[in-house]
């Protein structure tokens, strides 16, 4: 886990060629590669799982159904938590509010941070110092420690959280598009729209934006997995919108103390959340490999 | 911008000196503006319940009252002065309360960054040398899952194997009593510096892989193996120094991370560091803690930057030129 440096890596090298390649055909020639199918079926897993899990749930997730920290059997398939809840019935219920906090967050920074990213590579002045040095500054912070002051002063909420998230995804989200998009920039069907009057928002959407979508779908798909890091770790450090909701992060914390007498509680969530960052790191992987695959391939053409 | 380039490496150093200082000098606004600033620090630290007294005597001792510009300035004086403030939750000045933990947390960084750097070298151009085969392939794709898992997702799976479950070889808690030092308690290091080396390690390894192959294709390496200079020679002395350009860039970067991801690994093993006392300060809303330790992780992350700048273009002779 770690923020900004995978997606610079990523896409070093990457010359732009045209046309440029669609995100759909990209994704559809990334699946070729087994790391992308196997991220891919891990993710969708995870995810029919936090979406749906709650219909499966045997229990509530917060009755009590046993002893508490009762080994498996009875009532209770996985066994039962530090409160004598249900562990499996918990773990069903504990994907949605992270993934869903992640994917919202994820998007807004992706929005903010491409939007500002395009701006400063097309200005070609002052615009892009203040915006990217702007940017240093929100990146001078590791990304959970902005999230744990934000929570400190506001309150540990659903959008503090989101915000904080959005925040600093948005400068690293920003750097890459705007690296990507510098070299655009100089092309000369850029000069050529100019010249048409094309007014420059459609410049920025119209022009620059489809020429940069591979290198901003291998970052989405990075930035995505450092969301569910973040917002994992914060609910394991007892910051979370609902402290007595179940939340894979949240369980691991509350159950880690009985490991060696119920390890259920804090194995089931772990592996999951293991699968599902793997998921979208592999995903982000085969994209990234496709991606430059065809570069190669266009370079020596 | 012209003032922004010329002067050769010394200009240049000194312009990276003076951006470092305006970055942390927009920093400390930022942390102070954000936790003073925002809502009401008085009524979060004490809580809906709060008697209207306790709130004025909580009020003067943050010194509220007076305008904001007067409070941070204040604030940073202070902290230019290594007054970092009175901690709400040990009523004690700040720089008592976290010297002992800095130490500790420093000791843990400096660790896991020795371990894990030459071990990501070593990794990142041994896979190099063996492009697309078994270890290449094997340690690519290991690196990638590593890589992918939050920490705090790692240090619990060591936890689970190697302390608690299926082997009982390591303490699973790591605390560090007052008094001692953490090199007093060897055993207790493994398990965080571990987790931290996981953390960062699939990094420094991809890079130095990537950066290593550009080398190993580029003519001045053919050129010394054509001169016919030993093959040790050739990496070691040709093909090694200049691979290691960008990778100084992503290892600053990674232990500038490691500022940031002890607060978790420490909370997991119960460390006694400065990261274990941020968990703690946030939950207490301890906000003169908070403030300190975010500007004290905040100046890490900007100086370990500052300082891969200044090697990248000390150890890359080509990129001077850009000057």
């Amino acid at each position: 886990m770690n923020p900004g440096t995978g997606g610079a890596v990523a896409t070093a090298g990457l010359e732009l060629a045209t046309p440029p390649v669609k995100p759909s055909s990209l994704f559809r020639r990334s699946l070729r590669l087994w790391r992308t199918r196997i991220g891919v079926a891990l993710v969708l897993i995870l995810v029919l799982l936090a979406i749906f899990g709650p219909y499966l749930a045997p229990h509530s997730p917060d009755a009590f159904i046993g002893a508490p920290n009762s080994s498996p059997g009875g009532k209770a398939v996985l066994g039962t938590d530090y409160l004598g809840q249900d562990v499996l019935s918990r773990f069903l219920y504990g994907g949605r509010s992270i993934l869903f906090m992640a994917i919202i967050a994820t998007g807004i920074g992706l929005i903010a941070g491409v939007a500002i990213g395009l701006i400063a590579a097309y200005s070609r002045n002052a615009v892009d110092d203040v915006l990217m040095r702007g940017m240093d500054v929100i990146m001078a912070f590791p990304q959970i420690m902005l999230a744990l002051v934000a929570v400190t002063v506001i309150g540990a909420h659903a959008w503090v959280i989101v915000a904080a998230i959005a925040l600093t995804t948005a400068p690293r989200v920003a750097r890459v598009t705007r690296g990507t998009a510098q070299p655009v920039v100089e092309r000369d069907f850029v000069a050529a729209t100019e010249a048409m009057g094309v007014p420059r928002w459609r410049i920025l959407t119209g022009e620059l934006l489809p020429n940069i979508l591979g290198p901003l779908m291998v970052e989405s798909s990075l930035r995505l997995t450092y969301s569910i890091g973040v917002i994992a770790a914060l609910a394991f450090l007892g910051l979370s919108p609902n402290p007595n909701s179940a939340n894979w992060g949240t369980m691991i914390n509350e159950n880690e103390i009985a490991l060696s007498v119920q390890p259920w509680g804090v194995v089931i969530p772990v592996i999951a959340l293991a699968a599902l960052t793997m998921g979208t790191g592999l995903m982000g992987d085969g994209i990234a490999r496709t991606a430059a695959g065809i570069d190669r391939a266009r370079g020596e053409e | 911008m012209n003032w922004l380039r010329g002067g050769g490496i010394a200009g240049f150093i000194v312009r990276r000196l003076l951006l470092a200082v305006v970055v942390l000098f927009l920093v400390s606004v930022l942390v102070f503006a954000s936790t003073q600033a925002l809502g009401n620090p008085a009524r979060a630290i004490l809580g809906r319940n709060a008697t209207p007294a306790s709130l004025a005597a909580l009020s003067a001792q943050l010194h509220l009252g007076q305008p904001f510009v007067t409070q941070y300035w204040d604030w940073l004086k202070g902290l230019l002065h290594g007054n970092l403030g009175i901690s709400l939750a040990a009523q004690q000045p700040v720089t008592k309360v976290i010297s002992a933990r800095l130490v500790n947390s420093a000791a843990l960084v400096v660790l896991s960054g020795a371990i894990s750097i030459p071990l990501s070298i070593a990794i990142g151009s041994w896979a190099a040398l063996r492009r697309e085969k078994l270890f290449d392939t094997a340690s690519s794709t290991l690196l990638l899952v590593l890589a992918a898992l939050p920490e705090f997702v790692v240090a619990v799976v060591l936890v689970i194997l190697l302390s608690t479950t299926v082997f009982h070889w390591l303490p699973a808690i790591s605390p560090i009593p007052p008094g001692s030092r953490p090199w007093d308690h060897g055993k207790a290091l493994i398990l965080p510096t571990a987790t931290l080396v996981i953390a960062v390690a699939p990094y420094v390894a991809r890079v130095m892989r990537a950066s290593m192959i550009e080398v190993l294709e580029s003519d001045y390496v053919e050129m010394a193996r054509l001169k016919g200079l030993p093959e040790r020679t050739v990496l070691i002395r040709h093909a090694l120094p200049n691979a290691l350009g960008p990778v100084f860039q992503v290892i600053a970067i990674n232990l500038a991370y490691l500022a940031g991801g002890i607060v978790v690994v420490e909370y997991v093993f119960n460390y006694t560091g400065i990261g274990s006392a941020l968990q703690d300060a946030v939950i207490n809303h301890d906000i003169p803690l908070v403030q300190a330790l975010a500007m004290i992780i905040a100046a890490v992350y900007v100086v370990l930057n500052l300082l891969a700048d200044v090697a990248t273009i000390l150890v890359t002779p080509r990129l001077r030129t850009r000057l």
